[in-house]
């Protein structure tokens, strides 16, 4: 025990600590052991074809393609907003503020039914949009807004906190030795903010690709044009095909353990980035 | 998901060689302002006006017949069995990891963010895999007569396991923060743990334990993903709020989907305005300190 865990007179620390590992244990641990062991008892060749049929494939490639361009956007348009909240002064800003946490609050089938609802061929913002060609609902492109939705609070919330902390002076030191703005922008906020700002994209597309409530409403979900893979998982369930729906989730959680991974180094860098500064 | 934002003197305010020109000013504030409404205000707006254009009296029909009353009921009671285990898993994981110092802290502490990191059809497609009727406990589960999925213990336990980081991960950077000196001193003078906790910890933690609290219960009651894999949709006994505006909508049915939608963007609303009024406790607090 010595060497596990440093004295302390503070009590409950087997209690807490006990609770805390049963309770992760039986809710999350184990069941999601589960889809491993499922998973296993297919053949590494049965596994390979499952999670590769062109259809899965398909989902795949759309799942990741829209996610990704969801976080991009949400990174160029999260970043705006961060900058624009911290640095300027405008009527509405605190409501503004406090409601772009909306879509962590807002329940995803809400979202997904009124997205819908403004981008089909007659909704407010559908109307505009039919004329032009484009159309959203009902298609990838809606999964892409659907998913920008749902990813829009994730930049901002990373951002804000380290654009708040930077030091006024080393900007004016830049501006007195004669930078613009621009240059002051790129050479000094941008390193400072960067790596928040991928982790805000990280995280962002890390909700995205596991995301369901929000997109099947809007996606029309036509196999290999418009289907998610999480909805494909949900098929292959109501198709009694459980080996399938299992080898396809256990591609997904190692591909979201990986993401997490990769988050948790980021988030490590950003802490370090902004201890040096 | 979120930590709480605490906003130092106003950096909005600057001088002019480090400001922008207006111009500058005024179009990137405008590119934010249209891009939140078209992606934030309107679609809020919309669930709103789309659920009353039929009229009040379809409105309040929708939201008080037996069905939606069993939604309700059943959402409430997924979040009153949730949001509490979840507490008190948040309160003693928050314990042991910010108030100790052990090995495999760093591992543990991603262990309780898993969940987040997992997607809901995933998380309800595991309980299926444990509880349902090809699953480990299928069979014995049976014969004893006992129902797990597509029945109510699926959908809580659902809900449970997609709301576990919530409270934990606002309470332990907080925890951490406050140090354990307070508490220290407490014991030797004399106070048990519960007396040190119940009169020292919880004062200190009560506004970061309130704001987990209420984004636990607005994800609890507002799951879609997991929840609509192990309810079973069975109208009036398996269906939650959510998984009631999914079948009303499938239905053609707008005008009511979107009437019981607007009482869960109310709860999204009123979610966020605690949300609001508790950051704003917490800065008055660490201001203070």
């Amino acid at each position: 025990m010595s060497t596990f865990k440093q004295h302390s007179v503070l009590p409950g620390f087997n209690l807490a600590l006990g609770f805390t590992l049963l309770y992760l244990s039986l809710i999350v641990l184990i069941p999601l052991s589960a889809a491993f062991f499922r998973a296993a008892e297919l053949t590494w060749t049965e596994f390979w074809t499952v999670v590769t049929t062109p259809r899965v494939l398909a989902s795949y490639r759309l799942t990741f393609g829209a996610s990704f361009a969801a976080a991009l956007t949400n990174a160029l348009f999260g970043l705006l907003i961060a900058w624009v909240l911290v640095r300027y002064q405008f009527t509405g800003k605190r409501l503004i503020d406090a409601l772009i946490d909306l879509p962590f609050a807002l329940p995803t089938a809400v979202a997904g039914i009124a997205l819908t609802a403004l981008y089909a061929g007659n909704g407010w913002i559908g109307q505009f949009l039919e004329p032009l060609g484009i159309k959203v609902a009902f298609t990838p492109v809606g999964i892409y807004v659907a998913l920008t939705f749902i990813g829009l609070p994730f930049v901002v919330r990373t951002v804000q906190p380290v654009l708040e902390d930077i030091e006024t002076e080393l900007e004016e030191a830049a501006a007195m030795l004669g930078a613009n703005r621009l240059q002051i922008f790129l050479r000094i906020i941008f390193p400072a903010i960067f790596p928040a700002l991928m982790t805000g994209f990280a995280l962002a597309f890390a909700r995205a690709i596991g995301e369901y409530g929000s997109v099947i409403f809007i996606a029309g979900n036509m196999p290999m044009v418009s289907e998610i893979t999480p909805l494909l998982i949900i098929t292959k369930l109501e198709q009694y095909d459980y080996a399938g729906a299992t080898a396809i989730a256990v591609v997904m959680l190692v591909i979201s353990f990986i993401l997490l991974l990769i988050i948790n180094l980021l988030q490590w860098w950003s802490r370090h980035r902004n201890a040096l500064a | 998901m979120t930590t709480i934002t605490i906003s130092y003197p106003d950096k909005s305010r600057r001088t002019a060689i480090t400001q922008e020109p207006a111009w500058v000013r005024r179009t990137l504030i405008g590119l934010a302002l249209i891009f939140l409404a078209l992606f934030l205000f309107v679609p809020l707006i919309s669930v709103f006006y789309e659920a009353l254009k039929k009229g009040v009296d379809v409105y309040f029909a929708a939201i008080t017949e037996a069905d939606a009353r069993a939604a309700i009921r059943l959402t409430l009671i997924a979040a009153a069995i949730a949001v509490p285990l979840n507490l008190i898993f948040g309160v003693a994981a928050a314990w042991a990891i910010a108030k100790f110092e052990f090995r495999g802290k760093n591992i543990l502490t991603t262990l309780i963010d898993l969940p987040f990191s997992v997607s809901p059809v995933i998380a309800g497609l595991i309980y299926v895999l444990v509880f349902g009727l090809q699953g480990w406990l299928g069979p014995w589960l049976a014969e004893h007569d006992i129902k797990i999925i597509f029945a109510v213990p699926g959908i809580v336990l659902a809900t449970v396991f997609v709301t576990v980081p919530f409270i934990a991960r606002e309470l332990i950077p907080l925890m951490q923060a406050q140090g354990t000196e307070e508490e220290e001193a407490a014991v030797i003078l004399g106070a048990s743990g519960w007396q040190t906790f119940w009169r020292i910890t919880l004062p200190n933690i009560k506004w970061g334990l309130l704001y987990g609290v209420i984004l636990c219960n607005a994800r609890a009651m507002g799951e879609f993903g997991a929840v609509s894999v192990v309810s079973g949709h069975i109208r009036g006994q398996t269906n939650t709020l959510p998984l009631h505006v999914e079948i009303l909508y499938n239905e053609y049915n707008y005008a009511a989907a979107f009437a019981v939608a607007s009482l869960l963007a109310l709860l999204a609303l009123i979610t966020l305005a605690i949300k609001t009024f508790v950051e704003s406790k917490v800065t008055q607090q660490k201001i203070k300190e």
